[in-house]
C-alpha cells in the first residue's frame, strides 16, 4: 500500500498528465527535492521558487486568472499566515468581480503537530481556513482520499485549500488506489533514490482517475452510543477509540468529515440523530474552533434529540506547541483525551 | 532617463495630428467623467470617490498602447485605482465607470459591490483592481508566467502608486520577474505623485527615484515625465517592443501629479498649483495649430453632455438586491450558505 506522500505524487502526476496542470510550485518542490515530504518528486511540471511565500500565493492567483491550472505549496502552512490578505483575495475574486473571474487553484499546505516540530512546524490551519470564504477546505485522514480529494481539488473550478496532515505523510493506507502496484513495485517506480538524483526518472504506474467529492463525509466505524466528527490526523486516533471500546460494549459512530468547507451536514446530522450524543475533535486551538460552529448547529437544529451536551476536542488556547514531548501531548489531543472526553459524554444523564 | 525626442518643443516628437487628436480626447474624457465621478459623490448618490485626475497623461497612452483582447495572446493589465485614463482609451464607456461609482446591478466589474476605479474587464485582460495596494504586482507575476508559456510576445503590464512600494509585494515582482533564464515579459511601472495617502514622498522613501529599485535586480528601468503624453506614448512604446522581443522585464517611473487627493475621504478637492497635464497639452497643441478652440470647446462640452446622460441613466437602473448577496461565492453559483449544505 503506498502512504500519503506516495498517493499525492501520484495524484499530482494524474493531475499534470490528464487534468491540464502545468505549474506545480513551491519551495523545494522541484528536483532535486522534491518536496520536503517527498510528495512531488519526479513530476514534470514541478518547479522551486523563491523563499517567498506572498509571491507563491501570487503566482497561482495570476496563472489561475490566465486560465492555466497550477497547484502551489507552502511548505507548512505555519509560514502561510502571511500571505492571509491574498488568500482573502482569491477567495473573494469570483464574489467581487460578480462572476467576472474565477481562480481555479490549489493549494496544499501540511499541518498539525506530531512529528515534534515546535511551534514553527506544528501549527493547524483548518479553523483559520474555515474562515477563508470563497476557498474550499480539505484534509484527508489517508492515503486513498488524499489521491481522491487532491484529483478533486484540481478539477474544481474555485481555490482549494488542501491541507495535509504531515504526521501522516508516512502512513500506509488500507485501501489501493486504482492502478497502483505493490508495494514494493510501487517503491521502485517513483521514490527517488537516496544520494545523486540527476539522472532518475519516474516510471509511472498506469493509475486511474478516482475522486473524492468535495463535500462528502465519511462513516469509518459504525455505531450506536456515540458519533465522534473528526478529520486529518485525529480521525486515526478516533478510530483506534472507537476500536478499544467496541470491546468493552461500546458502540462508537465515527465520521470522516473529509472537507472542512462546505462540509457535510448531512452526515453528521444523520449520525447525530442516530447517536444522540457528539464529539467533534481536531487540533487546533480551541476559541473560536471550526468544531465550535459544528457545536452551534447541532445545538441549532438537533438539540432535542440530544441525551448530552455537544462537545469539542481541541488544541489548548496557547501560542504554540512546545518541543518536548510532552508540552506537545499536553497540548494537542491524545488518545487517552478521546477517551476520556466520550466517556464522560457517555456518562451525562439527560 | 528622458526621451530626447520627447523633449523637443513642440514637434511632439513625430507623432502624428491622429494619434495627438486622440490621445487628447481621451484625456479630456477621462478627466470630465472623473470630475462626473465627484460630482457624484458630492450629491450623496455614491458613498465613496477614488480616481485618477492627474494621472491622464501616463494612463492614456498606456490604454492606447496595449495588446487588447481576452487570452494568453493579449497584453494583461493589473492596474490600480488611478487607471481610469486607461480604461478610457481602451474603449470603456463613461456609463460603465458610472455604474459601478453608483453600485448599480448593471455595474459590468464589480454588479455594485465595490468601490469606483475598482474595474473589471476580462474581455480586456483587465485584472481586478483591488483596495490592497500593491498585489497587483506579484498576482501580475502569475499572468506572465502563463503568458510566456503560450509565446504569443504578450505582456503583463502593473501599474502602481510610489507609497505602495513599501510593501513587500514590491520586492517580490522585482525579485521573481527577472530571475536569471526565468525573466518574465512584464512591464512594471510606478505612477510617482510623491504622497502616500496623506504623507509626502520624503516620509516614505530614502531613495533617489523608484526606478533605482529595479535597477538594482538587472532590470532595465527609466524615469520619465508622466505629465507629457508624448513622452509616455514614446517610452511605454519602446518599452513594450522591447518586451515583446527579448522576453524580459522593464520598469518605469513616471512621475505624475495626484490633482484631487487621495480620494473622498480627504476631501476630493482640487489641490492648488499641482501641474495640469490636460490643459497643458491642450495648450500645446492649440500653439501648434493641430486644435482650435473652438474644437476644445466642443470636445469639453460633448463629454460633460455624455457623462451627465449616463449619470441620468445609471440612476435609473436597478441596484443590486439582498438577496443576490450569495451569488458567486462559488463558482456557477454552487450553495455557499451553510444553513442550506
Amino acid at each position: 500500500m503506498s502512504n500519503m506522500a506516495q498517493a499525492i505524487r501520484m495524484a499530482l502526476h494524474v493531475g499534470e498528465s490528464k487534468l491540464g496542470v502545468k505549474d506545480i510550485f513551491g519551495q523545494d518542490v522541484g528536483a532535486p527535492l522534491g518536496g520536503v515530504f517527498t510528495a512531488t518528486q519526479g513530476l514534470k511540471t514541478a518547479w522551486n521558487t523563491p523563499l517567498d511565500e506572498r509571491g507563491i500565493i501570487s503566482m497561482a492567483m495570476g496563472i489561475a486568472m490566465a486560465g492555466d491550472r497550477c497547484v502551489a505549496e507552502i511548505q507548512f502552512c505555519d509560514y502561510i499566515f502571511n500571505t492571509i490578505d491574498l488568500l482573502k483575495i482569491a477567495g473573494n475574486t469570483n464574489w467581487v468581480t460578480n462572476g467576472n473571474y474565477s481562480l481555479p487553484m490549489t493549494v496544499m499546505t501540511p499541518v498539525g503537530a506530531g512529528i515534534r516540530g515546535s511551534i514553527y512546524h506544528s501549527h493547524s490551519f483548518d479553523a483559520w481556513a474555515s474562515r477563508l470564504t470563497g476557498w474550499k477546505v480539505v484534509m484527508p485522514s489517508n492515503p486513498l482520499d488524499a489521491y481522491g480529494l487532491l484529483l478533486s481539488a484540481i478539477k474544481d473550478p474555485n481555490p482549494v485549500l488542501y491541507l495535509k496532515p504531515k504526521a501522516l505523510m508516512r502512513v500506509k493506507g488500507e485501501e489501493l488506489i486504482p492502478g497502483e502496484p505493490d508495494e514494493k513495485e510501487l517503491k521502485a517506480c517513483i521514490d527517488a533514490p537516496i544520494g545523486d538524483r540527476s539522472d532518475w526518472k519516474p516510471k509511472w504506474p498506469d493509475l486511474q482517475e478516482y475522486y473524492v467529492e468535495i463535500g462528502k463525509g465519511k462513516i469509518t466505524r459504525e455505531g450506536n452510543d456515540l458519533t465522534v466528527v473528526s478529520y486529518g490526523r485525529h480521525l486515526l486516533l478516533c478510530n483506534e477509540v472507537a476500536d478499544q471500546l467496541k470491546s468493552e460494549g461500546i458502540s462508537i459512530e465515527v465520521v470522516d468529515l473529509r472537507t472542512i468547507f462546505p462540509y457535510d451536514w448531512n452526515i453528521i446530522k444523520k449520525s447525530v440523530e442516530k447517536t444522540k450524543r457528539v464529539l467533534f475533535v481536531n487540533e487546533d486551538t480551541e476559541v473560536t474552533n471550526f468544531g465550535e460552529h459544528l457545536v452551534y448547529r447541532c445545538v441549532q437544529e438537533l438539540f432535542y434529540h440530544l441525551l448530552a451536551r455537544p462537545r469539542v476536542l481541541a488544541g489548548k488556547n496557547i501560542p504554540g506547541i512546545g518541543l518536548h514531548h510532552s508540552l506537545e501531548d499536553a497540548s494537542v489531543p491524545q488518545k487517552n483525551d478521546i477517551l476520556r472526553e466520550i466517556k464522560e459524554i457517555l456518562s451525562e444523564v439527560p | 532617463m528622458t526621451t530626447k525626442k520627447a523633449v523637443k518643443k513642440n514637434d511632439f516628437a513625430g507623432l502624428s495630428p491622429d494619434t495627438l487628436l486622440k490621445i487628447h480626447q481621451y484625456m479630456v474624457k477621462s478627466r470630465v467623467l472623473e470630475e462626473r465621478l465627484i460630482k457624484i459623490y458630492r450629491a450623496g448618490e455614491s458613498y465613496f470617490w477614488i480616481g485618477g485626475p492627474g494621472e491622464e497623461a501616463w494612463g492614456v497612452p498606456l490604454g492606447l498602447l496595449a495588446r487588447k483582447g481576452q487570452g494568453l495572446a493579449y497584453d494583461y493589465l493589473h492596474l490600480h485605482y488611478r487607471c481610469t485614463p486607461t480604461l478610457i482609451a481602451m474603449g470603456m464607456e463613461m456609463l460603465d465607470s458610472i455604474r459601478l461609482m453608483m453600485n448599480r446591478k448593471t455595474d459590468p466589474s464589480t454588479g455594485g459591490r465595490n468601490f469606483s476605479n475598482h474595474y473589471c474587464f476580462p474581455k480586456w485582460n483587465i485584472a481586478p483592481v483591488t483596495s490592497p495596494i500593491e498585489v497587483q504586482y506579484p498576482i501580475g507575476l502569475g499572468t506572465a508566467h502563463a503568458q510566456k508559456r503560450a509565446g504569443h510576445n504578450a505582456v503583463t503590464i502593473v501599474t502602481g502608486g510610489d507609497a505602495g512600494t513599501a510593501e513587500g509585494d514590491f520586492a517580490s515582482c522585482l525579485i521573481w520577474a527577472s530571475r536569471k533564464e526565468f525573466e518574465l515579459p512584464m512591464l512594471i511601472t510606478v505612477q510617482n505623485n510623491r504622497w502616500g495617502i496623506s504623507t509626502k514622498w520624503e516620509g516614505q522613501h530614502g531613495e533617489e527615484n523608484v526606478a533605482d529599485r529595479a535597477k538594482a535586480f538587472g532590470i532595465r528601468s527609466r524615469v520619465i515625465n508622466g505629465n507629457d503624453p508624448v513622452e509616455s506614448y514614446l517610452v511605454i512604446q519602446e518599452e513594450l517592443e522591447y518586451i515583446r522581443k527579448t522576453g524580459k522585464p522593464s520598469f518605469i517611473e513616471s512621475k505624475v501629479s495626484r490633482l484631487y487627493g487621495h480620494s473622498s475621504a480627504s476631501g476630493a478637492n482640487p489641490v492648488p498649483n499641482a501641474f495640469a497635464c490636460v490643459k497643458e497639452f491642450e495648450e500645446s497643441l492649440l500653439k501648434a495649430d493641430i486644435l482650435d478652440s473652438k474644437s476644445v470647446q466642443k470636445i469639453w462640452a460633448d463629454f460633460e453632455q455624455e457623462g451627465i446622460k449616463a449619470q441620468e441613466q445609471a440612476r435609473s437602473e436597478a441596484q443590486p438586491s439582498g438577496d443576490s448577496i450569495w451569488e458567486h461565492v462559488f463558482v456557477n453559483n454552487e450553495n455557499a450558505d451553510w444553513r442550506k449544505f
